[in-house]
């Protein structure tokens, strides 16, 4: 099913002082920002997008105590309950000989939960196809895209702003998928 | 700037500053997109031998069984056991380059932390061999995890060969999962960058679909953060388990609390020996002087000679408390370990590992490849004979003098050692022909940071 092509401003920047400075801009006159590419992070960008802080750590939190309860029952169950040895005498509840094990299952769970919610949200998958928006955006482009409905101006318009802040290029993009 | 430079007042740039971002993607991703160089050739069939040699004396192990090995009663640990804490070790300085440099904010790290990553999990992956040549029966290696057997057996938890395999396993997942999150948005530079074929093929399903965009960006940044801070923890916990192998033990010379701080100083100091190596031949081999600066070895330096300090600091500690802790049996293993037959393997370890890196004291020795060359070669030569003493000195004069022995490594356990390095080198030169070795998207963010410090 192929809904209506959707409609986009694409303007390109060759540095990312250029770039804040044309999202403030575009910004101020009330228009929301799509999304912004570029080849390495550029701080500060989420604000002016309204991108709200990551939940991951809360990912990162639920897969480590996942793992700590995972471990801790595991070796009450296997060397209290099920299957007691003695060894030296020890006694078979040797909560003491069980941190290692904890702590690394701990460590262990949250990293891969973090990586696959990382990935799950963002959309990352092998053989996720990319219709980029500009040429040149893993490279050195900074593309900074605005969705036509989402422009409370006149497109010319904001085209004409973009360009007055320092965008080399601005384009117009129809989107069908 | 570049007068504060000239007067030593200010730092020198990391990245030269009139690269343009299309310059650092073309350098970095150059060794891939040509045909490799002489030296490299060289290095890989030499590497690639070794490799082989490695494999066909495991498999003549593994039919003939250990006993082609030195080892006796009670000497039952030697130079196999020597070999997984040495390449254990090594894999330290990577996560410490990747993740603590990381959370402190130390963006020098950014043109070598690939590698010394990289470095990590080849070193990880090589030290593993060992424990699981040293099973004899390697094929039953499962046994080793904790799952229903018809035997109705689990391991046993309390001992802290059980708490390695946990420990080793974890590290090498973690590490590659840090590693590999690292490269997705060079996998798509690389993927844009190649013409329609099997290249762009492979890099696009590697990169995963990544496009830049700031959400995922910024989502990017705060999971490589938790990795960061996840990993931080866990490098130190794994060398601290791999020396309760010999701390919980009751053996003279073994039987230390200091055994968990002293191995993981002593292992990011060999790291960073070994990370030195390779980067000094790298840089040269694959014309990237001009982002693994001497800076970045200066700084490398710094480090080792602080950890150097600190192993030398342990052995000194070590020293006190057999003499201060007033235990015969103690006393004489340390003073056998300085006179006895094996003398000169605690020697070179002190020579190594106290004396050449005060060679690092000095500026000019710290940023000349050519003197930190030798050094950093030394150091693992010196790290090695750390274990080996550790372990040869203390087992073969235990509790019992009717038991005591000599250990003589047999042509199998020295041809196995030296195979090893094969199969790191193997993968290494594998590595910096096949993968980008040089984070292009930190550089880049890096030489924007510099650009605009300065403006």
């Amino acid at each position: 099913m192929t809904s209506a092509p959707r409609h986009f401003l694409v303007a390109t920047f060759s540095n990312e002082d250029a770039l804040r400075a044309a999202a403030r801009e575009v910004r101020d006159r009330g228009c929301r920002i799509h999304d912004v590419y570029t080849p390495y992070p550029v701080h500060g960008m989420d604000e002016l997008i309204g991108i709200r802080h990551s939940r991951l750590p809360v990912a990162t939190l639920v897969g480590g105590l996942a793992g700590c309860a995972t471990a801790l029952a595991m070796q009450f169950y296997m060397a209290v309950f099920d299957w007691p040895l003695n060894v030296g005498g020890k006694p078979a509840n040797s909560t003491l000989a069980f941190v290692p094990i904890t702590f690394e299952l701990t460590v262990l769970c949250a990293g891969l939960v973090t990586a696959a919610a990382f990935l799950t949200r963002s959309g990352l998958v092998p053989g996720a196809s990319t219709v980029p928006f500009a040429d040149g955006t893993t490279e050195d482009v900074f593309a900074l895209v605005l969705r036509s409905r989402d422009v409370t101006i006149d497109v010319a318009e904001a085209g004409r702003l973009l360009l007055e802040s320092g965008a080399a290029q601005v384009v117009l993009r129809d989107v069908s998928r | 700037m570049t007068d504060l430079v000239a007067q030593g007042l200010a730092e020198p740039p990391l990245i030269d500053p009139r690269k343009s971002f299309a310059d650092v993607t073309a350098e970095v991703s150059a060794p891939l997109e040509k045909k490799p160089g002489m030296l490299w050739k060289v290095a890989f069939g030499i590497s690639l031998l070794l490799t082989l040699q490695f494999f066909a004396e495991i498999s003549y192990q593994m039919v003939k069984g250990i006993g082609i090995w030195g080892l006796n009663h009670p000497v039952g640990w030697a130079v196999d056991i020597t070999s997984f804490v040495f390449w254990i070790g090594i894999g330290h300085a990577g996560t410490l380059i990747s993740a603590i440099l990381h959370l402190f904010r130390q963006r020098w790290r950014t043109a070598i932390n690939r590698s010394a990553e990289a470095m990590t999990i080849f070193a990880v992956m090589t030290a593993g061999l060992f424990p699981l040549i040293h099973l004899g029966r390697t094929w039953f290696a499962y046994w080793l995890i904790p799952y229903p057997n018809v035997r109705f057996l689990w391991v046993n938890f309390r001992s802290p060969l059980v708490w390695d395999v946990f420990a080793i396993n974890t590290y090498l997942i973690v590490s590659l999962v840090f590693w590999y999150f690292g490269m997705l948005p060079d996998f798509a530079t690389l993927r844009d960058r190649a013409g329609a074929g099997g290249k762009k093929r492979i890099y696009g399903l590697l990169s995963l679909g990544w496009d830049g965009s700031q959400r995922t960006w910024s989502r990017y940044e705060t999971a490589c953060l938790l990795l960061a801070g996840l990993a931080t923890p866990l490098v130190i916990s794994v060398h601290s388990i791999v020396s309760m192998d010999f701390a919980t033990s009751i053996l003279p010379g073994w039987h230390a609390t200091i055994f968990p701080p002293y191995f993981v100083a002593g292992a990011v100091y060999s790291g960073f020996g070994m990370v030195m190596l390779l980067l000094i031949i790298t840089r040269r081999v694959m014309h990237l002087q001009r982002y693994i600066t001497l800076a970045h070895l200066d700084r490398m330096a710094k480090i080792t000679l602080l950890t150097g300090s600190l192993v030398a600091f342990s052995y000194a500690s070590e020293w006190f408390m057999a003499w201060y802790g007033g235990n015969a049996d103690e006393r004489f293993v340390f003073v056998n370990r300085a006179t006895g037959r094996y003398a000169w393997a605690f020697w070179t370890m002190v020579a190594c590992n106290v004396v050449i890196p005060q060679c690092l004291w000095l500026r000019r020795v710290r940023t000349s490849p050519a003197a930190l060359l030798p050094i950093a070669i030394l150091i693992n030569v010196g790290m090695w004979f750390e274990r080996f003493v550790i372990i040869v000195t203390s087992l073969h004069r235990s509790h019992l003098p009717s038991s005591w022995v000599m250990y003589y490594p047999t042509s199998i356990e020295i041809g196995t050692l030296v195979g090893s390095f094969g199969l790191f080198f193997t993968c290494f030169l594998l590595f910096i022909r096949l993968l980008p070795m040089i984070a292009t998207w930190e550089i880049k963010g890096l030489a924007a940071a510099q650009a605009r410090g300065r403006s």
